[in-house]
């Protein structure tokens, strides 16, 4: 395995370092790939801020997921997938959101592409994103009880 | 006889009229929708969930001006069956089966993406020959998607003699996965760290066969299609889709190639050796169906370009499993006389293997476009969250884009082109 860089001299983090410190809340390095933490109410501004600069250009989403970390809290995780057609560079936020109060700003009008990907994460995950046009079920049917992907959700018997 | 069957035909009678009512009221129905522009102009068609253009189980709500599509909106849903939840119940290994199911068309692309993906949680470095095997395969997988792509477009825009060419030439590799799976279509050969089992003997001898005779076919269909006046009016300047729109949307794949971005895993990010093999990158520019269908058409000659070469790399002889005690299962000869591998066989089909905790995303490129595999594992046998970032679902988001304002006929050209599985939307 190889050694862990300096993340600091990463152009994606040094370039949110200088245009916003708060909105990193830590840095994580797994098998090559960067994940940057983001405090909930920094998301949607740094999400404009990446895809907007002329030297970062991350105007490609390739993926927004959920993780359910139940029992623990902050219960959910919101992975995105950054991708930089021009740099040929990738880079993953996450945001922790609350049990209690799984709700996000969303990042349609940043990347319109995330409108289905949300709404595949409210419906099985019951995650809400404040802003989003057509928040309702997608691949259940509109009466379905529960979000299935959340972990206190059983794969079989009654629910 | 003539007796009894006066009455059956009545009841005939009966079913035909009761559903002719029922499908008259059904019209009324929906022609008195309210709709942004009013009851008496527009009406709602539902196109699907069962039609034979939308190729599988897709339902499109279309708002219709008399033959102009206003409003598209895409139902999606009817084919969910939970593969993510499933995978968490299983374990690593176990969860390589239900990838399959995912793609049905392409099962060895979802089969590479998952095993890459565990694969770089583990940190598992696989054997060459190995990963040209798997690059061989994958690529017959793309030459066999693209085939039922071609096929059932060409079917639904009228062109009948293509369809029946392209399954027959896709007959052949469904044999060759065959021959080396086991199976024709779920097959499940990639695994953790390898392949699932040595190529059988005479296997190059088919996949040469292919590659020798595969070129002249595709001419033939460029016969039948690329200047037929019917196939250029059906699909020239029909569901425009800029690049600036294709990547606000997030279309990856042949899709987004046709509107003129170059974006490829396989040259982005290389995975599986793919940097070792020259092949090129179709890319056209007017972003309409015609472009997408010719991006196709050339990537199934640089698949088959690929392939050759990946036949002269793939050593005849070698290993075809990382070496990885108590990830990959012993061989069974081993079995019979060392008591390690033994217990390793007994371990790994019983609890499993626990990678570490932590999360990997591997992005790899199906025939569809950017198929990518999240995984998140805490350290316990099972996958603690799968997901699948699947190139048609986010490929089916422009449909809408690419459809309103334009005729309805171009509504089944534009979902064809797309080239949507429902499998790998709904999962």
């Amino acid at each position: 395995m190889t050694e862990t860089p300096d993340l600091e001299k990463n152009p994606a983090v040094a370039r949110i370092r200088a245009w916003q410190p708060n909105a990193i809340a830590g840095l994580l390095y797994f098998r090559g790939e960067i994940t940057v933490l983001v405090p909930r109410e920094h998301l949607r501004p740094l999400a404009g801020f990446l895809a907007g600069d002329k030297e970062l250009a991350f105007t490609y989403l390739s993926d927004v997921t959920g993780v359910d970390r139940f029992p623990n809290e902050p219960r959910f995780e919101l992975n995105y997938h950054l991708l930089s057609l021009s740099r040929r560079d990738t880079l993953r936020l996450r945001v922790s959101l609350p049990g209690d109060a799984p709700v996000i700003e969303t990042v349609i009008p940043v990347w319109p592409t995330a409108n289905w990907h949300e709404r595949e994460i409210f419906d099985l995950f019951g995650i809400r994103f404040e802003g989003h046009p057509n928040l309702r079920r997608m691949l259940l049917p509109d009466d379905w009880e529960g979000y299935p992907l959340r972990k206190d959700y059983p794969t079989e018997g009654p629910r | 006889m003539i007796g009894k069957a006066i009455p059956f035909a009545k009841t005939i009678r009966r079913r035909v009229l009761a559903n002719r009512r029922s499908a008259s009221e059904a019209t009324y129905a929906m022609t008195t929708v309210q709709t942004a522009i009013g009851p008496e102009k527009t009406m709602v068609l539902n196109m699907g969930p069962q039609h034979p253009s939308t190729h599988g189980v897709l339902r499109v709500l279309l708002e219709l001006d008399g033959e102009n599509v206003v409003k598209a909106d895409v139902d999606i849903g009817y084919l969910h069956t939970g593969i993510e939840k499933t995978a968490e119940a299983l374990t690593y290994s176990q969860a390589i089966t239900i990838t399959d199911r995912m793609d049905y068309l392409a099962p060895l692309s979802n089969n590479l993406a998952y095993c890459l993906a565990i694969e770089k949680l583990l940190d598992l470095e696989i054997p060459k020959r190995a990963q040209y095997i798997r690059v061989l395969l994958t690529e017959l997988t793309r030459i066999g998607s693209h085939l039922v792509w071609l096929g059932t477009h060409a079917i639904d825009l009228g062109a009948m003699s293509v369809f029946l060419y392209c399954f027959r030439e896709r007959e052949e590799l469904l044999k060759i996965f065959e021959m080396v799976s086991g199976q024709r279509m779920m097959t499940s050969y990639f695994r953790i760290g390898g392949l699932a089992l040595e190529p059988p003997a005479g296997w190059t001898e088919r996949v040469e066969n292919v590659v020798r005779t595969f070129p002249s076919r595709i001419d033939e269909y460029e016969d039948l299609l690329t200047k037929n006046r019917i196939w250029m009016a059906r699909t020239q300047g029909v569901g425009i889709l800029n690049a600036q729109d294709a990547i606000a949307l997030g279309v990856s794949g042949p899709s987004l190639r046709g509107s003129g971005v170059d974006y490829d895993v396989r040259k982005y990010f290389p995975y599986s050796s793919y940097d070792e093999f020259d092949f090129q990158v179709p890319v056209r520019t007017e972003g309409d169906c015609f472009a997408r269908y010719m991006c196709r058409v050339a990537e199934m000659r640089e698949s088959i370009k690929i392939v050759r070469q990946a036949l002269d790399k793939i050593p005849p002889e070698g290993p075809i499993k990382a070496d990885a005690p108590g990830i990959v299962a012993p061989q069974r000869e081993k079995m019979k006389t060392e008591m390690e591998a033994l217990i390793y066989h007994f371990k790994i089909y019983t609890e499993g293997f626990a990678p570490p905790p932590g999360e990997v995303y591997q992005r790899v490129e199906s025939p569809r476009g950017e198929l990518g595999c999240f995984v998140a594992s805490d350290g316990s046998p099972k996958p603690y969250r799968m997901r699948m970032r699947t190139p048609s679902f986010v490929n089916l988001q422009a449909l809408q884009k690419m459809v309103e304002g334009r005729l309805i006929a171009d509504v089944i050209a534009s979902i064809g082109t797309l080239d949507i599985v429902l499998g790998e939307i709904d999962r």
